[in-house]
Order: C-alpha cells, then structure tokens, then sequence
C-alpha cells in the first residue's frame, strides 16, 4: 500500500484519564487508518472509547486525561510533536469534527452565523485579505453552507441561536461549520443518534454527497451498523478501549471473525426474526480500570477458554482484515 | 374491525390538548395562550395477550397518547375502557385500584426513578400503595423476588439508582412496574437510551416476561426494527393521529400510508444495504402548534394532490384488519416508486 494513501495514520494510541478510582485506560493501543476519499465506519458499544481515540487526535484531550503514548500522522506529518497553535490551524482547515452533542457543541450565546463567520474567518485562505468585501465574502460563504446542508431560508436564519433549531437542524448546522473551511477529513461522532430516521437519513445523505463532491474523507462514529453497513466503505470495531476488528464493511458484516461483532450483530432486532429469540451478549462492558492482561471480552465471551486469559493481539486474518482472537491464530493467517 | 373476543383496552376518539395558562402580560399584550393538539382523536384495540407497537417520529404524541390511556395525563376528550370499565370515568379512588392492572415503564432509566430513594423503596412503593404487603420485611421478600426474575438480586436492595448502569435501571423500573402483578403495560420507548446488546437484553426480558405472567403491551419506540421484531399489530402515528394502523407484517411489507412507505425506506439495513430506493422526506415534523390543513402529511408527501391540502382524509379498511388514512389509497401507489419515476424524468 502506497504511503500516500493513507490520509489518518494512527499508532499504538494510548489515551487515558487520571481519576479518584486509578487510571481509565479509555483508549489502549488503538491503530487507525483512514484513506483518501473513503468512509470509515467506528462503532462499538457507549464507552468503548470512539469519542476519546477521535479527541485524542484532534488534539482535544483535556486533564484529567492525557495521550501517553501513540504516533498520529497526518499526510505524514506527526500530530503529537506539534505546538497547539500548529495544532489550531490543522483542526478546522484540515480535520474538522462534529461532537456528539450538537445543543452543547455549538456556543449558545452566539448566533449561527457569527459561528460560521467565526470559523470561515480563522481558517479560509481564499476569502479577500480584509474590509468590507471580506466581511461580505464571509456572510456570502456562509449563506451558502446553509443552503448546503439544507436549512431552509438560510439568509434570515442566520441570525438566529442555537436554541431556536431543532436537533436535526442543529446537528446540519454543525457539520455546515465543521464543512466551512473545507477539511480533507471530516470526523463524525454520533451525528444521527439523537435524531428520528427520517431526520438521519436526511443527514447522512448530506454527509455521503458532500464527501463524494469535495472528495474528503470521512469517519462516522456510530453505534448503528445499519448505518455503517449504508454508508461506509470500511469499518473498525471498537471494545473496551481497543479495535477489536477491522475490515471492509461488506466482509465485517458477512463474515464476522470476533465473538463481540457477531454478538453486535446478532442483537439487532429484526423484523425477518420475529417469533424467534434474539441471541443478546451477556453482561456489560467491563470497568476500564485495573484490567487483568486478558482478552477483554472475556467475561462476555461464548466462545472462552482458559487460553484466552492471556494478552491478545491483532492478527491478520484475511487480506486488509484484522481481529483480536485468540481462536483465530493458526486459521487463515494472510 | 370485529374481533371475536372482547379486547383488554379499547381506546375511543381520544384526544389530548395542552393548553398553557393565560398571563397577564400576554392578555395585555392580546397574545393567546398556546394550544397544542399532542393527540387527535385517536382510536384503537389491544386485545389480551397481545403486544401493539405504536411508532412515529419524536414530538407526534406517543408518551401523550401512552400516558393518558392510563389517566398519568388527563385526555381532554374520548374514552378508554380497560376490561369492560371505564377508565374515564373512574373516580380517584378507584382509578388507583385500577393503576395496580395498568403499568408503565418509562424510556428514561436515570430520570424516572427517585435519586434519593433505595431500590427497596422505589420497586416496593407499589404494594404499599396498593396495600399487597403488610410488613417491611414482606415488601423485602416480594421485591427481592421480582429483583431476580428481572436479572438483579437481592444485594441490590439498599443501593441508590446512580450506583446502576442504564440497562440496570432498566430492570429497576420493570421491577416497579411488574410488581403489583398487572395486566397491561405502557412500554414508553424502554429500550431507546440502551446501547443495543443491553437492548437486546431487556427485549428479550420483556418477551419472557409476557409469556410467563400472560401481559399485554403497547409498546412505544421510534425504532421500526425493535417494533417489527416484537410486536404483533402496529399503529403508525404522525402528528398526533393514527395514519396506518394493522398486522404487523402486513404494515411494514406493504405500508399503504405515504408516511408509513417514506418511514420505511429510511431505515438503514444492515442485511441489504442499499437496496432500497431512498424516499427523501423534506423537512420535518411541521409544529403542532400551528399544524397544517387537510392531511396533517401533506408538507412533506410526495404524493400529494390539491385535495390533501383541504380536506382531512378518514381511514379506511385497506385488507383484513388493515387500515390507513390517506385520500390516494385507491390508486395503489408507492411513493417509491413515484419518487423514482419523477427522478428518471
Ligand atoms: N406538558 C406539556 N405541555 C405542552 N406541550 C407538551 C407537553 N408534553 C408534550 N407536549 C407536546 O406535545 C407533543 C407530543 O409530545 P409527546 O411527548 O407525546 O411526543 P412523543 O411522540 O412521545 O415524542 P418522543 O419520541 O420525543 O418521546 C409535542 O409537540 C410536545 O412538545
Ligand atoms: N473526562 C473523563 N474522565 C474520566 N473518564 C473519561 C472521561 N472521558 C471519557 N472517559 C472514559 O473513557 C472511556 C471511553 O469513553 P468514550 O470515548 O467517550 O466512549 P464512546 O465514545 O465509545 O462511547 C469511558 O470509560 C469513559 O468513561
Ligand atoms: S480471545 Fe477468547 S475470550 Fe476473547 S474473543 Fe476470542 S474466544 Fe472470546
Ligand atoms: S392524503 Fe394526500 S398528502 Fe396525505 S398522505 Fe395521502 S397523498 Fe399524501
Ligand atoms: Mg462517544
Ligand atoms: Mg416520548
């Protein structure tokens, strides 16, 4: 694989937070690829340390958490060795990311517009140099965001707050901001789960089209595989602070090769299984502090054994497809 | 529709009007009050035993219409009958003998149990309120009881709400419900702030639950899989009424309402992805505050004709036990498709 393919590289990212109750390994040796022009799909259960592993690179970790270790590279150039005004400029002209949360994400004391102005302002190169057809470029640019994403009467709806949307709304609002500056990797983290289907189909259609226009790239964190498997190109799935399986999303969900993904998709209601019992994973996910060095999944686990109570690794288990299993060792070992 | 037996709850023109509280400053300032229809004359039937779906999107009225089938909310207008009574009519007191058959359990597991109270006191107060326990340490017993069918235990009786996770409060608050041993269940979205293997769970309990204890269940989600998976009959609601409403199957594979088509198309599928031909809904649910005329869909269907924006269509029989409210039904149309053809143009 060319070098160059690779937009996001991630190694070995460790993320954790220094709490009262001893350390939270909330991400613990995470690798993540991202390629030009792709979709990458994240999911996993709440916890399992999506929104942390994508904060981490965006430089977002605040105290009581810190990166400890990891390389993230983008185009090359290393994330974690930059000066946080280095940083500011990549986050938002190069990578943007929509929170999970667009009612607190977006500032409610500052209309929509003056968010957009704001971010179009810090980080557009091709906007006049200053004054009045500056100011008038902005609001132009911004009005057309607006419209890009779907809001109705974008230019009298500019000077409205936060509030006064409604959570669809928000939500396009948001990614019309994480868009403005036109980032060659856009980063969304759960942007339809608080949102009605006909709402989040709206949404991810906006997503799906403006990515194949301006042929970005995109991670959609998600705890929908229905949504991944419409809308992304590859998958990584997540589990108590690691991936846990990885490969093409037509593959991952044909031929699941961990236990948690098969558990993951066998949860899913569905209408073609009704009469018949659903198959839940057992238990919960596990308290992310002072973990014993075994697969993580173990307590969950059906397919256990005692030689799963040792540390497990990623391993390769088919051409691009990886898995941490310790009962995928000798099979099909690319 | 006939049914040869009498249904559990039959629910007759129902409607629920909020109505805000006229202020001084806004008399003054000649400015009404608001009113905001969240039900609208709805009817349905849930026999026993039998477990109905009701589905649509946020704001169209589910947890209204669920809270005032059980009185939680006063209906402004209609009548529910539970097992031959009248609900509405039933003075206070014996409304409160009538909550011991008639449960509910809430989609918010952190903001529908007490803080402050431990799961002893939260689980036991309905066999206090009902009187179906005489000593602390009877209440104890039944509750340590109802703790393990639900998948917790009696070690469990002296801890707080915040010492759970959600799935766990989940349990909590079907403990609450199941135990003055009731007939029928309000379900409010219990599964929708659940990660889905913890959903799948807590579907699974509920199911065994209804076999073993013989419930009846009006299951509110916004999910259309979880609806599909468990329930036997569904009413599809938009904007405070019923717009489709039948066999499960039938419903979903064939949805006649433009609403109940567009819905289903924008499901994701993860076993056939895409495979459907999307129907893109413009906008979103108009404001009940200000609703449209004539067919409350007609802002964002497809289909509509000049008729729709006068007039109100009235539900029909569309096959056995099936019924939709749409004025186009006759033509037999998939919005699909149509929305496919104005494409190809
Ligand atoms: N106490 C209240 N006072 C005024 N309006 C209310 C009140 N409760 C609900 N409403 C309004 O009634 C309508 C229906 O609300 P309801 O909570 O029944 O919707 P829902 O279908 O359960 O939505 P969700 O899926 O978000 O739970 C909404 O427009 C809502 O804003
Ligand atoms: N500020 C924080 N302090 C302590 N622990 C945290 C903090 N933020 C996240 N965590 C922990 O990190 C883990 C991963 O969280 P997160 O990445 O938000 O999960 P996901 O996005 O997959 O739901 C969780 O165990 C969470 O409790
Ligand atoms: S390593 Fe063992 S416990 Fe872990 S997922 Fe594989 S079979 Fe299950
Ligand atoms: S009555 Fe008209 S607007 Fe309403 S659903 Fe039918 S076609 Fe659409
Ligand atoms: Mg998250
Ligand atoms: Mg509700």
């Amino acid at each position: 694989m060319s070098r160059n393919e690779n937009l996001l590289e991630v190694d070995g990212l460790r993320t954790v937070f220094d709490t009262s109750e001893g350390v939270v390994r909330a991400v613990d040796g995470v690798d993540v690829t991202v390629r030009r022009g792709e979709c990458l799909g994240v999911v996993g259960e709440s916890g399992s340390g999506k929104s942390v592993t994508f904060s981490s690179v965006m430089g977002l970790v605040r105290s009581p958490g810190r990166i400890e270790s990891g390389a993230i590279r983008f185009e090359g150039q290393d994330l974690t060795r930059l000066s946080t005004r280095e940083m500011r400029a990549i986050r938002g002209r190069d990578i943007s990311m929509t929170m999970q949360d667009a009612l607190t994400a977006l500032n409610p004391a500052l209309t929509v517009g003056e968010q957009l102005s704001e971010m179009l302002d810090a980080h557009d190169d091709d906007l006049p140099a200053r004054g009045a057809a500056r100011r008038r470029a902005i609001r132009d640019k911004s009005v057309e965001m607006l419209r890009l994403v779907g809001i109705p009467s974008p230019d009298s709806r500019l000077g409205q707050y936060p509030h006064e949307f409604s959570g669809g709304m928000r939500q396009r609002i948001m990614i019309a901001i994480a868009l403005a500056p036109g980032p060659k990797l856009l980063i969304a983290d759960e942007p339809t789960t608080a949102l009605d289907v006909t709402i989040q189909a709206q949404v991810l259609e906006l997503i799906s089209d403006i990515r194949a226009r301006l042929g970005m790239s995109v991670v959609l964190i998600t705890h929908d595989l229905g949504v991944v498997a419409e809308h992304c190109d590859r998958v990584m799935v997540m589990y108590a602070g690691q991936v846990v399986e990885e490969g093409s999303t037509v593959d991952v969900i044909s031929n699941p090769q961990h236990p948690y993904t098969r558990g993951l998709l066998g949860s899913i209601p569905r209408l073609s299984l009704r009469g018949k019992p659903i198959r839940p994973i057992q238990g919960q996910v596990p308290n992310l502090v002072g973990l014993p060095p075994q697969c993580r999944f173990y307590s969950r686990c059906p397919e256990r054994t005692d030689a799963c109570l040792q540390s497990v690794e990623m391993r390769s288990v088919g051409p691009d497809r990886r898995a941490r299993c310790i009962a995928l060792t000798q099979e099909e070992v690319a | 529709m006939t049914s040869p037996a009498k249904p559990l709850l039959s629910v007759e023109n129902l409607s629920k009007v909020y109505q805000g509280r006229q202020t001084l400053a806004n008399r003054l300032a000649g400015v009404r009050p608001f009113s905001v229809k969240a039900v609208n004359d709805v009817s349905f039937e849930v026999r026993r035993g039998e477990v109905l779906g009701l589905i649509g999107e946020s704001g169209c009225g589910k947890s209204t219409l669920g809270r005032a089938v059980l009185r939680l909310h006063e209906p402004t207008a209609g009548r529910v009958e539970f097992d031959g009574e009248d609900v509405t009519a039933l003075s206070a007191g014996a409304l409160k003998d009538m909550r011991r058959r008639m449960q509910i359990v809430f989609q918010d597991p952190y903001a529908s149990l007490n803080p402050r109270s431990t799961v002893a006191d939260i689980v036991g107060l309905p066999l206090r309120l009902h009187g179906l326990a005489k000593t602390t340490q009877e209440v104890r017993e039944t509750v340590a009881r109802i703790l393990e069918r639900v998948g917790l235990n009696a070690a469990h009786l002296d801890r707080y709400p915040h010492q759970f996770s959600g799935g766990q409060r989940q349990r909590i608050g079907i403990a609450r419900a199941l135990i003055s041993h009731p007939e029928f269940i309000v379900c409010d979205e219990p599964v929708s702030a659940l990660d889905v293997s913890i959903q799948a769970q807590i579907i699974q309990l509920l199911l065994e639950l209804k076999d073993e204890m013989g419930l009846t269940y009006l299951f509110i989600s916004h999910d259309i899989s979880v609806i599909g998976y468990l329930s036997d009959r569904v009413a599809v609601m938009y904007l405070g009424e019923i717009v489709e409403m039948g066999p499960t199957d039938d419903v979903l594979a064939r949805p006649r309402h433009p609403y109940t088509q567009s819905l289903m198309s924008a499901v994701p599928d993860v076993d056939a992805p895409g495979k459907h031909q999307r129907v893109r809904l413009a906008g979103e649910l108009p404001s009940p505050l200000d609703p449209p005329t004539g067919c409350k869909f007609h802002t964002r269907c497809p289909l509509a004709i000049d008729v729709c924006r006068r007039e109100a269509p009235i539900s029909e029989q569309v096959a056995p036990g099936h019924q939709a409210a749409c004025h186009r039904l006759s033509e037999d149309l998939s919005v699909r498709e149509t929305v496919a053809g104005v494409q190809a143009r």
